[in-house]
């Protein structure tokens, strides 16, 4: 019987044959913490660690990007223990000029397709965008990876999502995964390893499959694994034979079909992320503020857009643009490029790099009433202070923060 | 020496006759607990928040057996929500599912979680002795899945360090 991706990721890493719904011991490549929780990984293993707490020095490393630099106490603080135990342990860190762990592990070519991640991070399962297995785990159980350079893992079962058709002009990869909060909720594929397939995946850049994987766990999966492009191949050098990619005769759990023809902006409005409906239902609503960035939307090509997009234009009179690009990489070409001055101008405030939005406090919070536009991926209450936070992707954000309210990024054309 | 049969007085959580689904953490251990981070003062809130059970942790005894329905233990990622359980003696959960966190909590403290997918509140008595064989996967006459291979490697090793001990 042939086997799905992620079982073929799995076997290929000490766990042996295996199955969907199988406990297996699974070998992981890339294992880390971030500032958030990494204090606790840290006392873990002061306590359990013993004379070796660190199985691999080369393959465990911290990256800190919640709270950069920290502007609490004890953030700063915890930051502090996990430097002073990484300097002796020799582990490298990403300390809080480098941006957001997950999207530094695939820059610097960590994780790669065929590959496995570990850490404190939710969204570790954004890996894949790249064919690579990425999942986030609590504290003891990413010490004991440190320590062992394996975690135990029940393999979930795979459904299979078939994308038919093409979306209209304008519309991005956020939109269409909105789509899928919209047709799937947070229910339907919980727990479950989703490969997505079709036209509009055989093109999608990189940055584009990175935005698309980025909103699994919004939607409950463990994982939404694609099988790498060739733009994806490309970004890291690597030929399909060295790949992993799902057997012909794979067995899928359930196979859905969602048609994608013709799909215009989406953004997904409060309470939560699967609330998705198209942007231009929501045209009266007026914003106090935008926020692009975050592990979701805050590649290189995602604020080139939102440059070009922004080249020769104002932000509306009133509304705060916060802008905050993923990694320090990211950072250079747009300033070395020119692009910046093309946010700057437009009159966006441009943070370090980092999470930004999410992490409390860091580029600001909304107060009461406080209505925002974010390319984020969660808008649950009280996520991101005490406002309405309104999914959606760079151009529609880009267009509502020119326009003053929400819009789409073809009414942007007008001004 | 840690065995996987179990012998001990069975909780069947039902209401109505039914088994009870969807017990989140809260309900197991509610947040208002929280701060508690000693083990031996835990077991004293076990269940006071489940409608129905508010006396468990007065009336459970050391070695008992819980059957409970699906999703048992979703919500948050609680530790507490396990220890409490360890800490009045109880020797093991039976459900028809898991919270994926909890499941996983469980096994790294060495607590078994035993799946039961097609339990019903009527195959047992409330309050029967039954005898739990972890590793042919059977309860009473009743099948459960056995526990996996890593399942029994943190078990027998008393917590997922103490399993990483023996690693090397
Ligand atoms: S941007 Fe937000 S969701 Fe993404 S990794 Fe950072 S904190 Fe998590």
């Amino acid at each position: 019987m042939g086997r799905t991706l992620i079982e073929k990721i799995i076997t290929a890493h000490g766990a042996g044959e295996c199955t969907g719904g199988d406990v297996v011991w699974l070998g992981i490549d890339n294992r880390s913490a971030r500032d958030f929780a990494g204090a606790n990984v840290v006392g873990n293993l002061e306590k359990y660690g013993g004379e070796s707490p660190i199985d691999d020095p080369e393959k465990t490393f911290f990256t800190f990007d919640c709270n950069v630099p920290a502007n609490t106490i004890p953030y700063a603080t915890n930051q502090h223990r996990i430097r002073l135990f990484a300097r002796e342990q020799n582990l490298k860190i990403w300390d809080v000029n480098a941006g957001i762990g997950s999207h530094v592990v695939i820059e610097e070519g960590l994780a790669r397709p065929g590959t496995t991640t570990i850490g404190t991070d939710s969204h570790l399962n954004i890996m894949g965008a790249v064919g690579a297995f990425g999942q986030g785990m609590g504290d003891v159980d990413t010490a004991f990876a440190f320590k062992s350079g394996k975690v135990w893992f029940q393999v979930p079962t795979t459904v299979r999502v078939t994308l038919t058709g093409m979306p209209a002009a304008g519309t991005e990869a956020k939109d269409v995964a909105l789509a899928m909060l919209k047709e799937f909720g947070s229910h339907t594929l919980l727990g479950k390893s989703v490969e997505v397939q079709g036209e509009w995946l055989d093109q999608a850049a990189l940055s584009d499959c990175i935005t698309f994987s980025s909103l699994g766990t919004e939607m409950g999966a463990i994982i939404i694994l694609l099988a790498p492009n060739q733009n994806v191949l490309d970004a890291f050098g690597m030929k399909r034979e060295e790949a992993f990619y799902a057997d012909d005769d794979a067995e899928y759990e359930k196979e859905y079909t969602l048609d994608i023809t013709g799909l215009e902006p989406h953004l997904a409005a409060p309470p939560n992320p699967h609330n998705v409906h198209p942007v231009s239902e929501y045209k009266e609503v007026m914003v106090d503020g935008v926020f692009i960035g975050s592990c979701t939307n805050g590649t290189y090509e995602d604020m080139a857009y939102a440059a070009k997009l922004l080249k020769g234009r104002k932000v509306a009179d009133g509304v705060m643009l916060k802008v905050v690009p993923a990694t320090r990489k990211t950072w250079d070409r747009l300033l070395h490029e020119g692009l910046l001055a093309d946010l700057f101008d437009a009159g966006a405030i441009v943070s370090n790099a980092g999470c930004g939005g999410c992490a409390s406090g860091q580029i600001g919070m909304t107060g009461l009433k406080e209505v925002q536009v974010s390319t984020s991926n969660r808008n649950f209450t009280g996520k991101q202070g005490r406002g309405d936070t309104y999914l959606a992707g760079i151009g529609t954000a880009v267009a509502t923060a020119v326009l003053g309210r929400i819009a789409t990024v073809h009414e942007l054309e007008e001004v | 020496m840690t065995s996987l049969q179990l012998k001990g007085r069975l909780w069947v959580l039902q209401r109505d006759g039914e088994l009870v689904s969807d017990i989140d953490t809260d309900m197991i251990f509610h947040n208002q607990y929280l701060a508690i981070t000693d083990i031996a003062k835990m077991g004293q809130y076990s269940f006071d928040n489940l409608e129905g059970f508010k006396d468990f942790a007065e009336l459970a005894k050391p070695g008992d057996i819980i059957l409970a329905g699906d999703n048992f233990g979703s919500g948050s990622s609680r530790q507490q929500a396990v220890d409490c359980f360890r800490c009045l003696g109880v020797q093991a959960i039976i459900a028809r599912s898991y919270g994926a966190i909890y499941k996983r909590n469980a096994i790294n403290s060495a607590f078994p979680v035993i799946t039961m997918a097609n339990a019903k509140a009527s195959d047992f008595t409330h309050m029967e002795v039954v005898v739990l064989d972890m590793e042919k996967g059977i309860m009473g006459e009743k099948k459960t899945q056995a526990m996996s291979g890593v399942q029994k490697d943190i078990f027998f090793a008393g917590g997922l360090f103490e399993y990483a001990e023996t690693l090397k």
